[in-house]
């Protein structure tokens, strides 16, 4: 163990998951309920671990699948618990109604899902396709590039979910294997830190305050208020955006690692820019830092938030740049579109007078490594398509057995 | 708690590929080299060949070790080190594949970097061997390569002294193992570090 410049931080060599079931340790929720079967991972149970030793007050409510796992941790929500659960791949698959359900309710409950690849065939490792098929769900989703970032985000998604001003769930997503299953250097906050950061829960609303009762998702048919609730759940996800990025401040403060909506590289001088969510920023910076010591006017954006997406951000980041690549490590298959985030990107750069070329690259499903080698490959082409203004092709497979 | 690194991090990142089998404790190993590396404040990663364990299956795990941040998250290709906890993998896996020419190799076997560098048509690199297999029966009573290997990989890295090392796995086996494990685990690292014979 080694202390950190700050006094109040250890610096830990942890798994992933540890790092997560940590966060959980420091924020103590009132109830977590998860099934433990894989393609579960090692984070419920580490923590259910903790219960077991007393180190935390948890409600743990083990349930026989992920369906009951959502729906236990939406009536605790709804009564006024601080609720968690963890998930991956098919888990979050079979919870896709009852996500609906958290998000409609306005239940702020803390979701950490390891990014794994959905069947079939059948796959464990690393993919983007599960938390990105619930991107419409109304979740916020917040990515971790490392250990660190699993950590710092699952006590920032408290503080998120919990707003006032949002009330929505939160999935905090981190890679499978690559992140969750590696061993990493991290800095932990001290527990007084950390649950003075979190602070307590004091819903306005919940179905056990007896002075005050409520219905909770009740029939609101055709004459009833559907659509309004729909249009405010919208509204929560856009005033999201700056209640993250002041969280995000917040945390800089007591941590020293403050985070935004997306991270950059080079932007000031690049003239063509990389965007990547996940441990494949960190590979993918590696490489754009090492191509700009060599004089490549290339930068990169780590993209945090993916929900809400910060569009009108990203936007003015890429501002007059000549061709952007965007790395997605998950497919729409909705015939030659490209990844979810290339589509979104693309989307919101349409109104800009000045549009930079766009190619996208589909990479890593199923756990495919994303090698330096890839990265390179890549980038070469990217600044041949912005000296050239030429695309051969829009939508690329990297790294695929051809 | 020391900054003082040695030549195997201060050239940059330095990769290591392990080459096991599943049971053999080079997981743990690899791990147990991450959190040693902590101690020197260096920055590191340990992982496994991602997929199932099975008892006795060849497996790989991996570690990265730097005096920087470290924020490639990629498999490792081309490592500067290869470390074998089972000879008898050296029948069955290309174990020197990507190995740098002026990488190591470090092998669990009771022949000697000559006749391991005969046996295998070896050419460049530098060869190490550890009878960890023999060291593992004699001190800890069963077949546990594990620990002997890693303190080849100290010695041969200068990564902790002895002494270092022992205080570590004093510290940390001492939280989980009874203090007859640790003792045993003790002795096959130190005759790992005394026995481990060079090229």
């Amino acid at each position: 163990m080694v202390m950190s410049k700050n006094k109040l931080q250890k610096t830990v060599a942890v798994v992933g998951t540890d790092a997560v079931a940590e966060a959980m340790r420091q924020i103590n929720p009132d109830v977590v309920a998860a099934y433990p079967i894989t393609p579960q991972t090692a984070i419920v149970e580490t923590f259910a671990q903790m219960v077991a030793d007393g180190q935390v007050h948890t409600h743990y409510v083990p349930v026989e699948s992920e369906h009951s796992a959502m729906s236990a941790a939406i009536g605790a929500a709804a009564a006024g618990a601080r609720v968690m659960t963890a998930t991956a791949s098919q888990g979050l698959a079979l919870m896709w109604e009852l996500l609906y359900i958290a998000s409609g309710l306005r239940l702020p409950i803390i979701m950490p899902n390891v990014n794994r690849a959905l069947s079939a065939p059948i796959n464990i490792h690393c993919d983007h396709g599960d938390s990105m098929g619930a991107r419409d769900s109304g979740w916020i989703q917040l990515f971790s590039e490392n250990a660190q970032e699993a950590y710092d985000n699952t006590l920032q998604a408290v503080r998120i979910a919990e707003h006032k001003d949002v009330l929505l769930p939160v999935m905090v997503l981190l890679d499978g294997f690559i992140i969750s299953h590696a061993v990493d250097r991290m800095e932990l906050l001290d527990d007084a830190t950390a649950k003075q950061f979190v602070g307590t829960y004091k819903p306005d609303v919940s179905l056990l305050d007896a002075a005050r009762p409520v219905t909770y998702g009740a029939f609101d048919g055709l004459y009833g208020y559907y659509f309004e609730f729909k249009r405010q759940q919208e509204e929560a996800m856009r005033r999201a955006l700056e209640v993250i990025r002041e969280v995000g401040r917040e945390f800089g403060a007591i941590s020293g690692r403050p985070y935004g909506l997306f991270e950059s590289v080079g932007l000031e001088d690049a003239e063509f820019v990389i965007v990547a969510l996940g441990s494949a920023a960190g590979t993918i910076r590696s490489e754009v830092e090492c191509l700009r010591d060599n004089g490549m006017p290339i930068g990169m954006i780590k993209l945090r938030v993916f929900r809400p997406f910060p569009a009108a951000e990203l936007v003015a980041a890429l501002a007059g740049k000549k061709a952007v690549a965007v790395f997605d490590r998950s497919d729409t298959f909705a015939g030659n579109m490209g990844g979810p985030v290339f589509i979104e990107l693309r989307s919101a750069l349409y109104e800009t007078a000045e549009k930079p070329i766009m190619v996208n690259y589909i990479y890593g499903l199923g756990g495919r490594d994303l090698s330096v080698d890839l990265v390179n490959k890549a980038c070469n082409e990217l600044a041949w398509i912005a000296q050239s203004g030429q695309v051969k092709q829009r939508v690329n497979y990297l790294g695929l057995k051809e | 708690m020391g900054n003082n690194t040695c030549e195997f991090v201060e050239n940059g990142l330095a990769e290591i590929r392990w080459h096991a089998r599943g049971g053999q404790g080079a997981v743990t190993a690899a791990k147990t080299l991450a959190e040693m590396s902590l101690t020197k404040n260096m920055f590191f990663q340990a992982f496994p060949e991602y997929g199932p364990e099975r008892m006795g299956a060849p497996i790989q795990c991996f570690n990265r070790l730097s005096t920087n941040r470290i924020s490639t998250y990629c498999g490792i290709t081309n490592p500067r080190m290869v470390v074998v906890v089972d000879p008898t993998l050296l029948d069955v896996v290309d174990v020197t594949a990507g190995l740098a020419m002026d990488g190591i190799l470090i092998v669990n076997t009771d022949a000697s970097p000559a006749e391991l560098r005969k046996k295998l048509g070896l050419k460049g690199r530098k060869i190490y061997t550890v009878d960890a297999t023999h060291i593992s029966i004699d001190e800890l009573g069963r077949f546990m390569p594990n620990i002997p290997v890693l303190g080849a990989l100290l010695k041969v890295t200068e990564l902790l002294s002895e002494e270092e090392a022992i205080a570590f796995l004093k510290e940390s086996f001492g939280k989980k193992f009874s203090g007859k494990v640790v003792e045993s685990n003790i002795r096959a690292l130190q005759r790992a570090f005394k026995e481990v014979k060079e090229e």
